[in-house]
C-alpha cells in the first residue's frame, strides 16, 4: 500500500549504502563496550576478561541491513512507516475508542476471578492499576493543564507518609486516613504551585523535579518523625469496613463463613485501587466539562489569552496543581496500605519519570491511552524479566520508536468538551502540549 | 458627544530608559468608535496593554467609568480584574486564539466567571447540578448568537487553530464580546484582511457599537478602515499625542501629515519643535 499522495523517488543505492554504513559506524561504537567486551567474576574471585565479537559483529550487520532495507525498499516504494502506521492506527483507535474503554472496564473488573488462583498475576495488576491512578491524577497537571511536573512522586510519598505517620502516631483507621492523605497532599501541591506560578515549560519541570527531591530528602532527614531510612512499618492493613482480613472469628473469612485465604485481602486491595482509580477517572472527566477544566485547557492553550478573557490563571493553576497531588496522595495512602511498609526509598526520581513517561506515552489529556500505557509498560516490564539486562534495551528501544512513530502518545486526538452538533475529535497536531511550551 | 467611558490622564510607560508613552492624555467617549494610529513603535500597543492591565504605567491614571456609575482605576487592578470587573475585553495583534479547542469551546472559556459562580465553584457541577446545566445552556445560546453574528456557526466544533487567518480574527472578536465589555479594545482587527473581508468587520463592529451599545477604541493601519468607521481619532507618534480628533480633522492635521509621509527638508526643524522633540 504506498502512500500515492508521495511519487516514488528513483533508487539511490550508493547513498543508501552510505547511510547504512553510517548507522552500522554508530552502532559499532555504542556497542563495542556493551556487547563486545564482557567481564565475569572468575574462581578466584578476579575479574576474567572475555570478548564476544561474535556477538558484536552480528549486531553491528543487523543494524547494517535493517537501515538499508528501509532506505531503499521502503523508502524507494514511497513507502514512509511513520505516515503509514499512525493513520491506519488512529482512524481505527477513534472508531473503536469507546468499544475499547468498555473492553478494558470489564476485563479488569474480572481480573481477580480469571487469576484466582495466581498470587504473582494479581499484585501486578494491583501494580499496573496503581500506576494507571497516578497516570490519571499527573494528567490533570500535565495533560490538561499543561504543566510538565516532574516532581509528581512527591505528592504519592505525602500521601503515603501521611497515612503511615497519622495511623502510627493517631492510630487512627485507613479509612479516615486516605481522605487526610488527599488533603495533606492537595496542600503539598498549593505549596508547590505558589513558586512555579510563573514559571513554564523546562523551567517548571526543573523546579518540580527538586521539589521531589526535596520532599525525599526531608523523609530521609527528619529521622525522629519519619523515621529517616529506616522507613515506617507495621502499617496497619486496610479491613473490610470494620472485617479485618485474618484468620480469626471476627474477620472477613470467618463472618461470610468462608475458609480464610490470604488472597481475600489481595483481592479486596484490588478492588479498592479499581476504585480509586476509576473515581479520579470520573472526576477528571467530570472536570473537563466544568468551566474549571476548559480554563485548565485554555491555560495550556494560551495563559495570556486566559488573562485577557478574566481568567484567573493563579488560581487555576493552582487548582490543578492541588487536584493532581490530591490524586497522587490518595495513590500514596494506597501504596502505604498495601505495602505495610515504606521507606523514602520507594520514592525516587525514577518513579516520576515512570509515570510521565505512562502519561507521554498514552497522548497527554486521553484516559484510555493512560490506562492502556500504565498495561503496556508494567506489563511490558513483568514479560521480559527473563531477558535480564536486555530488558532495558528493550524497553529503551521501544520508548525511541514511540517517539518516532507516535510523538503524541497511543490516543492522539483531543475529544471536545462539549458540541453543538457533530461531536469530532480533535488531531494532536493543532493541539498544544507541555512540551510544546517553550518553543512559543 | 456622550460622557466619556475611559478618561486616560497623564499616562507615562518608561521601560528601563525607552519612553513608549510620554504624558498622554485623552478621553473615550461611550458608544462611539475611537482609533488610535500612528506610525509603527508610536507606542499605541503599549498604550493597550496599559489599558488592559497587563502593563502598569510608570505614571498616570486611567478611570473607566461603567454606564451604571461604577467607576474603576486600571492601573491599580491585576489584568484579570480588567477584564472580570471593569468588563474590559481585547483582542490581540498576533492572534491569540485556543487553538485546540473548539470554536464553542473558546467562546465558552469567555464567559468561565460566571460559569464558575454557576458551577458553584466546581462544587455543584461536579454532581450535576440542574443550575448549572441551566447556566450552560444559556452560555452555549450566548457562543451561538455570536458565532452566528461572525458567520462561524457552521463551524462552531472545528477547532480553532483549522481556521483560515480572517476567520480567526472575527472568531477573537466574538470570544471578546463572549465577556460581555463594556470597552472593546481591538489591536488591528483588519491586518491581513481582504477588501471584502474588511468591509465586513467595518460593517461588524458599527453593529457593535450600535445595536450593544459598546465603546470600541482600536488601533489599525489600515486608513480606509480607520476613515471609514471611526467617530474619533488619536494619533500618535513617538509615544506622544499629535493629534486628537474628528477624522476629518486629522486628515488635514499638518502634523499627522509630517509623522506618516515626512516633511520637506528645510521643515524637519520647524515640525520637530511644534511636536515637541
Amino acid at each position: 500500500m504506498a502512500n500515492e499522495s508521495e511519487p516514488a523517488k528513483p533508487l539511490d543505492l550508493p547513498a543508501a549504502v552510505k547511510e547504512a554504513a553510517i548507522a552500522a559506524l554508530v552502532a559499532l561504537g555504542l556497542f563495542m563496550l556493551l556487547i563486545g567486551i564482557r567481564t565475569d567474576q572468575g574462581p578466584t574471585g578476579a575479574l576474567v576478561f572475555t570478548t564476544r565479537f561474535g556477538a558484536l559483529a552480528a549486531i553491528v550487520a543487523a543494524v547494517f541491513v535493517a537501515t538499508l532495507i528501509r532506505a531503499t525498499l521502503l523508502r524507494g516504494a514511497g513507502i514512509s512507516v511513520a505516515r503509514l502506521l499512525p493513520a491506519s492506527v488512529s482512524t481505527a483507535a477513534s472508531a473503536l475508542t469507546g468499544y475499547a474503554a468498555a473492553a478494558f472496564l470489564v476485563f479488569a473488573l474480572i481480573v481477580p476471578i480469571v487469576f484466582y488462583g495466581n498470587r504473582y498475576l494479581l499484585d501486578l495488576a494491583i501494580l499496573i492499576a496503581t500506576y494507571t491512578m497516578l497516570g490519571f491524577g499527573l494528567n490533570i497537571v500535565v495533560g490538561l493543564a499543561g504543566l510538565l511536573d516532574l516532581g509528581y512522586v512527591a505528592f504519592y510519598a505525602v500521601g503515603a507518609y501521611s497515612y503511615a505517620l497519622i495511623a502510627h502516631y493517631l492510630g487512627l483507621s485507613f479509612w479516615i486516613c486516605l481522605p487526610l492523605a488527599g488533603i495533606l497532599a492537595a496542600f503539598a501541591g498549593l505549596l508547590l504551585g505558589f513558586p512555579v506560578l510563573r514559571l513554564r515549560g523546562d523551567y517548571l519541570a526543573i523546579v518540580t523535579l527538586g521539589f521531589g527531591e526535596i520532599i525525599r530528602l526531608i523523609l530521609l532527614n527528619w529521622q525522629n518523625f519519619t523515621g529517616g531510612p529506616n522507613g515506617v512499618s507495621a502499617i496497619p492493613r486496610p479491613s473490610f469496613f470494620g472485617l479485618p482480613f485474618n484468620p480469626s472469628e471476627h474477620g472477613f473469612a470467618a463472618t461470610f463463613g468462608l475458609a480464610y485465604s490470604p488472597t481475600h485481602r489481595v483481592v479486596f486491595l484490588y478492588y479498592l485501587i479499581l476504585a480509586l482509580a476509576l473515581l479520579t477517572n470520573w472526576v477528571t472527566l467530570r472536570l473537563r466539562r466544568l468551566p474549571i477544566g476548559r480554563a485548565w485547557e485554555a491555560l495550556r492553550e494560551d495563559e495570556v489569552a486566559c488573562r485577557a478573557l478574566g481568567v484567573n490563571t493563579t488560581t487555576t493553576k493552582l487548582t490543578a496543581f492541588a487536584m493532581g497531588a490530591m490524586f497522587g496522595g490518595f495513590a500514596g495512602a494506597f501504596f502505604a496500605t498495601r505495602q505495610g511498609f515504606i521507606s523514602p526509598e520507594s520514592f525516587t526520581f525514577a518513579e516520576s519519570a515512570l509515570v510521565l513517561a505512562i502519561v507521554v506515552l498514552g497522548g497527554m489529556g486521553s484516559q484510555l491511552g493512560v490506562a492502556i500505557a500504565a498495561t503496556v509498560m508494567l506489563g511490558g516490564f513483568e514479560l521480559f524479566r527473563e531477558f535480564d539486562q536486555y530488558r532495558m534495551l528493550v524497553f529503551g528501544g521501544a520508548m525511541v520508536a514511540i517517539v518516532i512513530y507516535r510523538p503524541r502518545g497511543l490516543v492522539a486526538t483531543r475529544t471536545p468538551s462539549v458540541s453543538l452538533r457533530d461531536h469530532k475529535d480533535i488531531p494532536a497536531a493543532i493541539v498544544r502540549d507541555a512540551r510544546t511550551e517553550t518553543a512559543a | 458627544m456622550s460622557a466619556p467611558i475611559l478618561t486616560v490622564e497623564h499616562l507615562t510607560m518608561r521601560f528601563g530608559g525607552l519612553t513608549a508613552v510620554n504624558d498622554l492624555s485623552f478621553l473615550v467617549y461611550a458608544r462611539e468608535i475611537t482609533a488610535l494610529i500612528g506610525p509603527n513603535g508610536a507606542g499605541k500597543t503599549t498604550l493597550f496593554n496599559c489599558i488592559t492591565g497587563f502593563y502598569k504605567p510608570t505614571v498616570g491614571r486611567l478611570t473607566l467609568a461603567h454606564p451604571d456609575g461604577a467607576s474603576f482605576l486600571l492601573e491599580r487592578i491585576a489584568e484579570f480584574r480588567v477584564a472580570r470587573e471593569a468588563r474590559v475585553a481585547r483582542t490581540f495583534q498576533n492572534v491569540r486564539l485556543f487553538a485546540g479547542m473548539t470554536l464553542l469551546e473558546n467562546l465558552l472559556v469567555a464567559q468561565h466567571n460566571a460559569l464558575m459562580v454557576a458551577s458553584g465553584y466546581t462544587l455543584l457541577g461536579l454532581f450535576g447540578s440542574r443550575a448549572y446545566a441551566r447556566a450552560q445552556a444559556g452560555a452555549i445560546d450566548k457562543a451561538r448568537y455570536w458565532l452566528d453574528r461572525v458567520g462561524l456557526i457552521d463551524r462552531a466544533d472545528d477547532p480553532a487553530g483549522a481556521l483560515p487567518y480572517g476567520a480567526q480574527r472575527r472568531l477573537e472578536i466574538a470570544r471578546a464580546m463572549c465577556t460581555d465589555p463594556v470597552l472593546l479594545c481591538l489591536d488591528e482587527p483588519a491586518a491581513g484582511l481582504n477588501n471584502r473581508e474588511s468591509a465586513e468587520l467595518n460593517a461588524f463592529l458599527r453593529a457593535i457599537r450600535d445595536e450593544h451599545g459598546i465603546s470600541i477604541l482600536l488601533i489599525e493601519h489600515d486608513m480606509g478602515v480607520v476613515m471609514e468607521i471611526s467617530d474619533h481619532i488619536i494619533v500618535l507618534d513617538y509615544g506622544l499625542k499629535i493629534a486628537d480628533g474628528s477624522p476629518r480633522e486629522v486628515r488635514s492635521d499638518p502634523k499627522v501629515i509630517a509623522a506618516y509621509l515626512g516633511v520637506p527638508d528645510e521643515e524637519v526643524a520647524q515640525v520637530e519643535a511644534e511636536v515637541g522633540l
